[in-house]
């Protein structure tokens, strides 16, 4: 405990810029010397995708071959050069800190971004699933605005993320596409990728109208009928989805034009963390959380709870929207069984896993509960055991998910960790 | 003198049971005045009404002569009633410096797009409420705590809390329900400077309901006795002090057989 305690204090100095370098370092290793040296002369058959869960958990007589590449190729050059590079990033840190905070913080993403497309470039594997991911992480803050800040229990999620993923492949498909149900294209091809944020926001505004039939009944019932209600939309949604043969029905839906490469849902993305983050830490958007916690008081003190109650839905259901309209582009195609309660359980296990109330908190548990689930796919049925049981841990010792109430504080986040030391 | 609050024959039903019958209310401004009665008398059930969390079944409210009745209770708050509740109602996941925040709501003017982007609007809206906020914190004693969830204060100091973000919201009117519930004596002496330091300084009238006869006597200029949803007494407390029902309402009747 001790030594762990000082280990982690040696690196206390590093900051955020260190650990990019040090991330970019071990995904230069892994680019050049990956696949021709470190793991033939490990004994893997090739560069492992997800740190070697895959492998470990297929052949576990790979397990020391695939911990080794981890070390040679992720831990130790990324402590190592985040540490030795600790004069260099902190004079650059202490400079961008001078600038504008949100230059700095355009600096730090547009670097973060350059090693992720790097890393997840190895291959389609991992481009997959950091797409899926970062639609989670969407998915995670936008049913948080309601779950979390507004503290209702809404289970209709799937259902907003279902009319996202459809209103916008219908607009790109009828628009863009010579598809078989839709006719020609209307408008040349060419134009798509630009008109594309347009289809995405039109699906999310079609899906925050849709959620204004969950919002109103909240005026007046909360917590389990809420809950029934939201229940009953999903299912009015998947099932209306079903039987409207236009649209492919249960089938589904195919052919959507790949609009979203990693950096739109990268950019995306981003954009959905500032936009909430500015909101939920606005005077206005605190209001969510005085209407949850009390809503007499609220009303007493001139906060409009019913226009703050639509808000959050409304506003949760356009995010979800566009993250439906995300996964449909990423996958092209979709049918409404996607939409239905397992994904609900997903989201569900997302958001309180990472922690109510927190932005932070729902990237983290979006990335953990996503990469869990295909870290753990070789187990098949015992991965629907494992992560319940993670969940009802987290559950019995935070109550509230992993890391619950708290906000992003970006300049504490990327400021330089000279200063620190000399000071104390 | 005109009256800032006119309640004229309020009478409200709650089903088939009355609770309050012709019940009438003039409060001048700067004036303090006291509601007391035996428990169940219908003290908070009138608070209820003036600030319109629920609408009287008869009988007209009015504040500065613009009719209030029938608005909705943040309407009514941003019109110039600000309250306290009997059992604290704080927001436990919130600092208490977001507490007196928060109750500048009605005065945003930035909306959603604004509050969405962050947009200059925005950013100078709050910082001018944050330094409001932390004068009403530094005038209630409670800077010290702006930072900290509020359920862990102390009592007293949650109180404070309570009055200060009350005060946020600008009043003309304060309703006080029962601000020295589970108190004690100290604390009672404190509440009472504190009431007398917001009369002065923010020229409010007050509108309190109190169970402790010390205390309603010392600070309010007039009295109003309920029992059972009825007036049976006011004036200054000299006369509601010696009036026989009074006595009767509280202590119950003497019997001389």
């Amino acid at each position: 405990m001790e030594t762990a305690r000082k280990f982690i204090k040696t690196f206390s100095n590093v900051p955020m810029l260190g650990w990019l370098i040090g991330f970019f370092a071990a995904v230069l290793i892994e680019y050049y010397w990956g696949y021709d040296y470190i793991s033939y002369y490990l004994g893997l058959p090739k560069i492992p995708v997800l740190f070697g869960a895959l492998i470990m958990l297929k052949e576990p007589i790979m397990i020391p071959g695939a911990i080794a590449y981890d070390l040679i190729v992720y831990v130790i050059p990324i402590l190592f050069i985040a540490k030795v590079s600790i004069f260099f990033t902190n004079r650059v840190a202490a400079v961008l800190e001078k600038t504008p905070l949100w230059m700095s913080a355009i600096i730090h993403l547009a670097f973060f971004y350059g090693v992720l497309h790097l890393w997840a470039g190895i291959n389609d594997y991992r481009v997959l699933i950091v797409k899926l991911t970062l639609i989670s992480i969407i998915l995670t803050i936008s049913i948080n605005v309601i779950n979390g800040y507004q503290g209702e229990f809404s289970c209709s999620h799937p259902g907003f993320m279902a009319i996202g993923a459809y209103i916008s492949s219908i607009l790109t498909l009828y628009f863009f596409v010579n598809d078989k149900t839709f006719g020609t294209a209307v408008l040349s091809s060419e134009l798509g990728p630009w008109l594309f944020p347009i289809a995405l926001i039109a699906g999310g505004v079609a899906a925050s109208l849709g959620s204004l039939l969950v919002a109103i009944p909240s005026f007046r019932t909360r917590g389990d009928y809420l809950a029934i209600i939201s229940l009953a939309f999903m299912f009015i949604v998947k099932s209306a989805v079903e039987n409207l043969n236009v649209i492919g029905g249960a089938r589904g839906m195919g052919g959507q034009p790949d609009y979203a490469p990693l950096p739109i849902i990268f950019i995306w993305t981003i954009l959905c963390i500032w936009v909430v983050h500015n909101f939920v830490t606005s005077i206005m958007g605190k209001a969510l959380n005085a209407v949850r916690d009390d809503e007499a008081a609220s009303e007493s003190m001139t906060v409009k709870t019913r226009k703050t109650k639509m808000t959050a839905f409304m506003f949760g259901a356009f995010w979800a929207g566009i993250a439906g309209g995300l996964f449909a582009h990423v996958l092209a195609y979709i049918n409404p069984g996607m939409f239905s309660i397992n994904r609900l359980a997903e989201i569900l296990a997302m958001v309180y896993f990472g922690g109510l109330n927190s932005i932070i908190g729902s990237i983290v548990g979006a990335i953990s509960i996503n990469v869990l689930g295909e870290a753990l796919r070789p187990l098949e049925l015992f991965k629907w055991i494992i992560i319940p049981l993670i969940l009802i841990l987290v559950m019995i010792f935070r109550p509230y998910g992993l890391i619950s109430f708290k906000e992003i504080n970006a300049k504490k986040l990327l400021r330089s960790k000279h200063k620190r030391e000399q000071g104390a | 003198m005109p009256a800032l609050l006119n309640v004229n024959k309020m009478t409200h039903y709650f089903g088939g049971l009355r609770a309050v019958y012709n019940y009438n209310l003039n409060i001048k401004p700067h004036q303090i005045t006291g509601l007391i009665g035996p428990n169940g008398a219908g003290k908070t059930t009138i608070f209820n009404l003036i600030t319109g969390v629920y609408t009287p079944t008869q009988g007209s409210i009015t504040l500065e002569n613009e009719n209030i009745k029938g608005l909705e209770t943040n309407e009514i708050a941003a019109k110039g009633l600000g309250r306290t509740f009997q059992n604290l109602a704080l927001w436990r996941h919130m600092n208490v410096l977001d507490h007196i925040k928060m109750a500048h709501y009605s005065q945003l003017s930035y909306g959603l797009i604004g509050s969405f982007f962050n947009t200059t609007k925005c950013r100078q809206q709050e910082t001018q409420i944050e330094e409001n906020s932390y004068r009403l914190l530094e005038l209630f004693d409670i800077k010290q705590h702006a930072d900290q969830i509020v359920t862990n204060l102390p009592y007293g100091a949650q109180r404070r809390v309570e009055m200060a973000r009350a005060m946020a919201t600008n009043p003309k009117i304060l309703f006080l329900d029962e601000p020295t519930a589970g108190m004690t004596p100290d604390e009672l002496g404190q509440m009472i400077k504190i009431i007398r330091q917001v009369h002065q300084d923010f020229n409010v009238a007050i509108f309190l309901i109190e169970h402790r006869m010390k205390f309603v006597m010392e600070l309010c200029q007039y009295i109003q006795t309920l029992v059972f949803g009825e007036l049976i007494a006011e004036g200054p407390p000299e006369v509601i002090q010696n009036n026989p029902e009074v006595i009767e309402a509280y202590l119950g009747k003497e019997d001389l057989t």
